[in-house]
């Protein structure tokens, strides 16, 4: 039998924002199986974001959920993790809203190692505002604000993510369907903060202007460049040329925030009684 | 039984104050001369089960506190004007999607960093105006550390009927001034907590008007679940651009302040036959009511009017003060914030003169006594 998404989605809240070819509807279908994986209550999951395509997924899906400011979905996710620990916390996002004005609170949840998942939706480019460049957008790429060539180097999100301290870093695309879920159901079982980088498109802001001439343009591309993490480690550097590597790319385990908090609690209250 | 008594800082007694109004989170960012009402909820909030949490800046701070209210927890925030600056955003936020905070801002002079340590009431405006849009506000404005205190639960309390983020502004001295405090039992002040939804899951809807001008607001990880967004939105909490959806909401929330009558609340000291009435709040009115003593010793009939409910501004009580006397005399510690209001409800009835001081020193009984004599 077929995977039964209405379980899951609000009625009469769809169709949803995205445009044909977008790569959000595929992240959004594995966000919905990995949490039917994982088997989570919806009063008891929040599904918070910030703002952007990607962020209006919330408004579909059937749980606690939040649709924030720019860029705060992350600061704002904390709060509800650490008032309700108890409740599973997940994050959904786009590349510009989670790594530039949002890149602060996504450090330091990384860095805290907060028991939430973070699956941020990096499609290169600021979508919903029309197509200008984010920290993801690739150096010389075109778009709305960088005409002559985007001359910024780019964010490596999941490299961003390690670096700041999450205990679970992934990375998929939206070509790999049956990863997503996947990936995104091994990062909410994971004790921690976890980061699952899609790689997704843009076809109507950032293909068109990028001469990628169809939207299978774009997934051959995603699909041509992705190299499972075990297949990288027997490739040369020179093979690794232009590709990105997919899979678990980090994973340790560490002290997590709110479990940490707790034995603030219990020391403050065996002080004070 | 004698009441428990202490000699407390105002930040101490704000912290104190949360306490007692059954606040278990606080999410802040260090700033001053508000970092001892963090200082001081960061070792009680984890005795009683509460959580504290230092925040990478001033807008996670706002949006911890904004999340931590929506699982259904009491929560505060404390700042400083450049930190309240930062936070204006998200207040907006927390008016638009009607989430219950508190919000201190500890005042000091600015533009920008301004000075630090130095007192000021130059954030009166941001209060009503800070953030964009159109929405209510209420702002609460204690001049001792008692007081603190007990506008501190007063704030919780308007912020959970009122469903809303409310800000209580003190400036640096009666912040870092230490007064003797009694402590009130539980009990002796009112304790106000959140509306819960009467209906079945099915049946609630976070906006809906149909439950009044404060439609309750449920909370995250019960059987009630709901969606939040800072885009305007319909009863169910979904958005629409629909313009007479928009337009009702954003009268709503406008008229559930406008239309209390819980709110407002004021002190007069000898104003009956005042003929010069002093308009100041915070440590400004207690060098005023100094004054005050001063002058009537000398057979000037002069008077207090202190609000400590700034916003939403005591619009009727000053219009008849304007009728009633020749002047009124504002003295704030910044360059002409509520003179502004005062002119405007007064509306020409009296003569209006004001007094500003914004070198960091604070306006002394001296000062306003001469500026009471100029009165013609």
């Amino acid at each position: 039998m077929a995977f039964d998404y209405d379980k899951y989605l609000r009625p009469g809240k769809l169709p949803h924002i995205w445009c044909p070819g977008c790569g959000h509807g595929i992240a959004m279908k594995g966000l919905i199986r990995a949490i039917d994986a994982c088997g989570l209550e919806k009063n008891n999951t929040a599904i918070v974001s910030g703002i952007g395509c990607a962020s209006r997924l919330p408004g579909y899906v059937d749980f606690n959920t939040l649709h924030t400011a720019h860029g705060r979905g992350a600061a704002f996710a904390t709060g509800v993790k650490m008032a309700k620990p108890e409740m599973t916390v997940i994050v959904v996002g786009g590349d510009g809203d989670g790594t530039a004005i949002g890149g602060n609170h996504f450090i330091h949840a990384c860095r805290r190692n907060i028991d939430m998942t973070y699956v941020i939706f990096n499609n290169s480019i600021y979508g919903m505002t029309g197509g200008q460049f984010s920290p993801c957008t690739p150096t010389g790429a075109l778009a709305s604000t960088t005409v002559y060539g985007n001359p910024d180097p780019t964010f490596d999100i999941s490299k961003l993510a390690i670096g700041a301290g999450a205990t679970f870093v992934a990375r998929t695309t939206s070509f790999h369907a049956t990863q997503i879920d996947k990936l995104i159901a091994e990062g909410i079982q994971h004790k921690g903060m976890a980061v699952i980088e899609v790689l997704d498109d843009c076809p109507t802001t950032y293909g068109r202007r990028n001469k990628f001439r169809s939207v299978i343009d774009m997934m051959k591309k995603l699909k041509d460049n992705a190299v499972p993490v075990a297949a990288a480690a027997k490739m040369t550097a020179e093979q690794l040329e232009g590709k990105f590597l997919t899979g678990v790319l980090f994973k340790e385990e560490r002290p997590e925030y709110t479990e940490q908090y707790a034995k603030v609690i219990a020391k403050a209250k065996a002080k004070g009684a | 039984m004698a009441k428990k008594v202490a000699l407390l800082q105002g930040n101490e007694a704000c912290a104190q104050g949360a306490l007692y109004a059954g606040c278990t989170f606080f999410g802040g960012y260090p700033i001053t001369p508000s970092t001892e009402v963090a200082e001081v909820l960061s070792i009680e909030l984890p005795k009683i089960g509460g959580k504290f949490i230092q925040m990478e800046d001033e807008i996670g701070a706002m949006a911890s506190v904004i999340g931590a209210s929506l699982t259904g927890a009491k929560v505060l925030t404390a700042t400083s004007g450049p930190g309240v600056s930062l936070k204006q955003e998200l207040i907006g936020y927390a008016c638009i999607a009607e989430v219950p905070c508190v919000i201190i801002n500890v005042m000091r002079g600015g533009p920008s960093t301004g000075m630090p340590t130095g007192p000021g009431q130059s954030d009166v405006q941001q209060a009503k105006w800070g953030t964009h849009g159109d929405h209510a506000a209420i702002a609460l404005v204690p001049a001792s550390c008692q007081e603190i205190f007990s506008e501190t639960v007063r704030a919780f309390n308007l912020a959970e009927k009122y469903r809303m983020p409310v800000q209580v502004l003190y400036d640096e001295i009666v912040g870092h001034s230490r007064e003797r405090i009694e402590f009130p039992e539980p009990g002796d002040l009112e304790v106000i907590d959140r509306a819960a939804p009467s209906v079945s899951p099915e049946k609630y809807k976070p906006f809906d008007p149909s439950f009044g001008d404060v439609p309750p607001l449920a909370a995250f990880g019960t059987d009630y679940r709901f969606h939040v967004t800072g885009l305007n939105k319909a009863a169910d909490g979904f958005p629409t651009t629909k313009a007479n959806l928009v337009d009702d909401e954003q009268r709503r929330q406008v008229r559930k302040v406008d239309a209390a009558t819980d709110i407002e609340l004021n002190e007069e000291y000898l104003t009956e036959d005042a003929e010069v009435i002093i308009f100041a709040y915070g440590s400004t009115s207690r060098s005023a009511r100094y004054a005050v003593n001063e002058m009537r010793k000398e057979g000037i009939k002069v008077g207090l009017f202190r609000p400590i409910t700034l916003w939403p501004f005591p619009e009727k009580r000053i219009a008849a003060l304007a009728q009633q006397a020749k002047a009124i005399v504002v003295a704030e510690m910044n360059l002409g914030q509520m003179v502004l209001e005062v002119e405007r409800v007064a509306k020409g009835a009296c003569q209006i003169s004001f007094l500003g001081r914004v070198d960091g020193d604070p306006i002394n009984p001296g000062q306003i006594m001469e500026k009471v004599k100029e009165v013609k």
